[in-house]
């Protein structure tokens, strides 16, 4: 999503620090994520008070609250349709949406597609651990056939979500995938992702320590491979990003599947918007108006 | 008892009866004469049998009636339908070459048209509908010009050929109707006022903008999707941003984001989405964000009659979300409060962060209603609370507590963007400054003082709300207790029991949360004989008003049969009761629609 104009003067990464500190497991791959996105926002220089980090539920969803930006803990499943509200009330705003697999892809699959198709203007990072942690260990939206736990302790037989492949589908302008294990690559992502102008969906592997012992740090690291170097990779054509983001197995691609900037904003589509941010329009409908809006009656 | 007069269409979807319906609410509007219309539908594009009242007087016209003064039928199955209920005076008007009459009352008047010889059917589709509002008119005494006019604009963009044919055929109507026909005794009254005339559902919408809403979304669900259609079509000159959403739960997320951006904001639904919403709203509740919802009720359960009218969904609003928080619910009392109150309640949101809930209803949402101009006020008081929207003094962050304890309960709540203020809100439960209190160390006092926090708005809101007052004499014979929508149909119906000796009386809420239950115990300890009338199954409202106030009326008015009370089932209901025949009545909807 694109930035203001407006720069910060020198942020550190002390003035990224939420209030509290991560309560997340120890070794849990959202601390990675979060450190990325706080080095991104210090890269990008945005003023803190100008970012609005959103969440859903869940282990991932306490994000905000360890980010020094406006912030909203929401409801489950629900960030993305807050964050459209929000965003569109105030297009000046950087609007950051982040949280898990279950969050995003399973109880709040249908505000994902839509949020796409829509190309609203934000960044929106979900952290898939492949498994839902907060609630001790159930199978998720992108856990591999035949994982157990605690919800099918016999092996997960039904197809997972490729959230690369959904988001290409649903329209999203801008697709990537990052590792928390890779903190420069995944920083990197980020901050394109925030001066992306449009949808910018940013899948991140980020291993749960504590549920999921299929999808560790071991079993990434050697699978991982960046599309950054494969020289023949065209972020700009759809049809090869969607082919690349059926790739699974002992190669997995990460980095950036595809990105367009043709396509208008939800905000930048709206001619109501023309003015300015909805947030600074006078609250008085305009008499010559609100008087057509009665003759219309008579 | 004032003089009105109604004119019911009747015909399938699909055949024409809104035009007619139109034409003859603007002339009677033009004529400076107060109206109420509904329009009794089913769920289908073209077919089925639709039925239009439209009612119309000198006076006030708070309800569809009792009877129809003159019957258009459209087909034959209205013609079945609707000739048995005509009384003596009343006149029926009909295509003699496709509809067969059956045998009226004695003293109701036959009038066929011979459509054919009077217009070129093959050229005119509707022709049979101009001519009945054409011969129509010549026996309400209404002068020919004011349709010519009303016609001219009607087909203005179709161009003069098909201006002249229509106004052609609506003459012939109209001079047929001179030779063959009696007209009624009393010519229509004519007036100097002028009114507007409007559904509840543009009256939601527009009230919405001159509440200053500047963020309206919604899923379309009957009986609610005229606001968004107003808002729709209106957006661009009103600065409204306008979206469709999703579903019902994206809907009331989407609004609370962008309140909480700042903005006002608004979405409107019908029971089943309200159902959806539910657990937005304890989130609107939680991080004290304000938002209003708007449940135009149908009848249901689930799907329901979406196309009938219910109050059924007063335990729905009053249980909506888990949990116990700070919530305003109003229902409107008419077409011309729904305007009225939209900027009420958000002005109650805004001061006490919390959500501003309105039930409505299909009777209020889709039926008509003259209304004075003036009454459409768009500049009504706006009071955004205390709303931190510039950075002021504060240069540091860390004082600014969104939280705050105060005695009120009401924090002062800064907006995104504003520097210094920094902070996360979150429907977990917090502290003052935001910080969670759910997950690593839970703490009870912490709980109790947030709870107690959110709560004390309470008082607040039951301050900055009126209790409901009595309606007629302070004596009477009895005391009738309606909510929303049933006031003029109660008052109509208060009207008629006085006029036969049988002295009436009407307290009508307005104010659901909170409700005065003090106040209004004091009305009723005097009443003589209470009775609480309401459109749904189980007393919904009376159920509410005992675990409130412990308050058991004498008896119940209900009806859950799709369609409004007209007032002679109100009427009828309270001899009987009076004479100690039954506690509870349920009225039959005499009209088959």
């Amino acid at each position: 999503m694109a930035t203001g104009t407006q720069r910060a003067n020198q942020l550190t990464m002390a003035d990224m620090k939420g209030r509290v500190d991560p309560d997340w497991c120890p070794g849990c791959g959202d601390f990675g994520v979060l450190a990325a996105v706080q080095k991104a926002l210090i890269e990008l220089q945005i003023p803190n008070h100008n970012v609005v980090t959103i969440s859903g539920i869940g282990c991932s969803s306490n994000f905000p609250g360890y980010m020094n930006t406006y912030g909203m803990h929401t409801l489950h499943g629900r960030a993305l349709a807050v964050a459209t509200g929000l965003k569109l009330a105030n297009h000046g705003l950087t609007v950051l949406v982040t949280g898990g697999d279950g969050d995003g892809f399973g109880i709040g699959g249908n505000h994902f597609v839509h949020s796409m198709r829509r190309n609203v203007d934000l960044l929106y990072v979900v952290m898939d651990n492949q498994i839902y942690g907060l609630t001790t260990g159930q199978t998720s939206p992108t856990s591999r056939v035949g994982m157990k736990t605690k919800s099918m302790p016999f092996g997960n037989i039904e197809a997972p979500i490729n959230p690369i492949s959904l988001a290409l589908a649903a329209g999203a302008t801008f697709v990537a995938r990052g590792y928390s294990g890779e903190q420069k690559h995944l920083t990197e992502l980020i901050k394109q992702g925030i001066e992306h102008p449009g949808f910018s969906f940013l899948d991140v592997f980020s291993p749960c320590v504590t549920y999921n012992h299929d999808n560790t740090y071991q079993w990434f690291r050697p699978r991982v491979k960046k599309l950054e170097d494969d020289s023949a990779h065209d972020p700009t054509n759809w049809l090869t990003a969607m082919e690349k983001s059926l790739l699974w197995g002992d190669e997995i691609p990460i980095g950036k599947f595809f990105e367009r900037t043709d396509v208008p904003t939800l905000h930048g589509a709206e001619p109501v918007l023309d003015d300015g941010p909805l947030i600074h329009l006078g609250l008085r409908v305009p008499t010559d108006a609100a008087r057509s809006f009665v003759e219309e009656l008579m | 008892m004032q003089q009105t007069f109604a004119v019911g269409i009747g015909g399938a979807a699909g055949q024409g009866v809104a035009t007619p319906g139109d034409i003859f609410a603007k002339i009677f509007s033009r004529r400076g004469l107060h109206l109420n219309a509904y329009n009794a539908y089913q769920s289908i594009i073209r077919g089925g049998h639709t039925f239009l009242t439209i009612r119309t007087g000198p006076g006030k016209v708070t309800n569809m009636g009792d009877g129809t003064d003159l019957l258009i039928p459209l087909n034959q199955d209205s013609m079945d339908r609707h000739l048995k209920l005509l009384t003596a005076g009343a006149a029926c008007i009909y295509n003699a070459d496709t509809v067969k009459a059956g045998s009226p009352a004695d003293g109701v008047q036959l009038c066929p048209l011979p459509v054919s010889v009077l217009a070129d059917i093959t050229r005119n589709k509707v022709a049979q509908n101009t001519l009945a509002i054409g011969a129509g008119l010549h026996m309400m005494g209404i002068g020919f010009s004011a349709l010519e006019e009303v016609l001219r604009e009607q087909f203005k963009k179709k161009g003069d050929a098909v201006v002249a044919e229509n106004i052609g055929v609506a003459r012939a109507g109209y001079d047929y109707a001179a030779a063959h026909f009696t007209p009624f005794p009393n010519a229509l009254p004519k007036t100097e006022h002028r009114y507007a005339i409007l559904s509840g559902n543009v009256a939601m919408a527009m009230g919405g903008a001159a509440a200053g809403v500047k963020f309206y979304c919604a899923y379309p669900m009957s009986p609610s999707t005229g606001v968004l259609h107003w808002m729709a079509a209106h957006a661009r000159k009103a600065g409204i941003m306008v979206r469709q959403v999703e579903d019902e739960i994206g809907v009331i997320n989407m609004a609370i984001g962008a309140a909480h951006a700042g903005v006002r904001a608004m979405c409107a639904t019908s029971g089943g989405g309200f159902a959806l919403m539910s657990e937005g709203l304890g989130m609107s509740a939680m991080i004290e964000t304000p938002v209003v919802v708007i449940n135009c009720q149908r009848a249901g359960p689930s799907t329901g009659v979406p196309t009938k009218t219910e109050q059924g969904d007063l335990w729905q609003m009053l249980g909506a979300a888990f949990g116990d928080y700070p919530r305003v619910i109003a229902a409107p009392l008419d077409i011309g409060d729904c305007f009225k109150l939209i900027p009420e309640i958000f002005n109650l949101a805004d001061r006490f962060q919390c959500p501003g809930l309105v039930l409505c209803d299909l009777l209020l949402s889709e039926g008509r209603l003259s209304v004075e101009p003036q009454e459409l006020d768009f500049s009504p008081p706006i009071d955004r609370g205390e709303l931190i929207t510039t950075n002021g003094d504060v240069g540091t962050n860390g004082d600014y507590k969104r939280y705050k304890i105060t005695a009120s309960g009401i924090s002062p709540r800064a907006i995104p963007g504003v520097a210094g203020h920094i902070h996360t809100v979150a429907t977990d439960e917090h502290m003052e400054d935001g910080v969670l209190i759910s997950d690593e160390f839970t703490n009870p006092v912490q709980r109790r003082a947030m709870m107690e926090k959110r709560m004390r708005k309470v008082t607040g809101i039951e301050a900055a709300v009126p209790a409901p007052a009595l309606m007629g004499p302070r004596n009477a014979d009895v005391t009738l207790i309606g909510w929303g929508s049933t006031k003029g149909v109660i008052e109509e119906a208060c009207e008629i029991l006085n006029s036969q000796g049988i002295s009436a009386n009407q307290l009508q809420i307005r104010w659901l949360v909170p409700l005065h239950g003090e106040a209004i115990l004091e009305i009723l300890r005097d009443s003589r004989h209470s009775i609480v009338v309401e459109n749904n199954y189980s007393g919904q409202f009376a159920r509410y008003l005992r675990s409130e106030t412990s308050f058991v009326p004498d008896g119940h008015i209900r009806k859950y049969d799709g369609e409004p009370f007209m007032p002679h089932h109100i009427v009828e209901a309270v001899k009987e009761q009076l004479v100690g025949k039954t506690h509870l009545s349920v009225p039959m909807h005499e009209i088959m629609v």
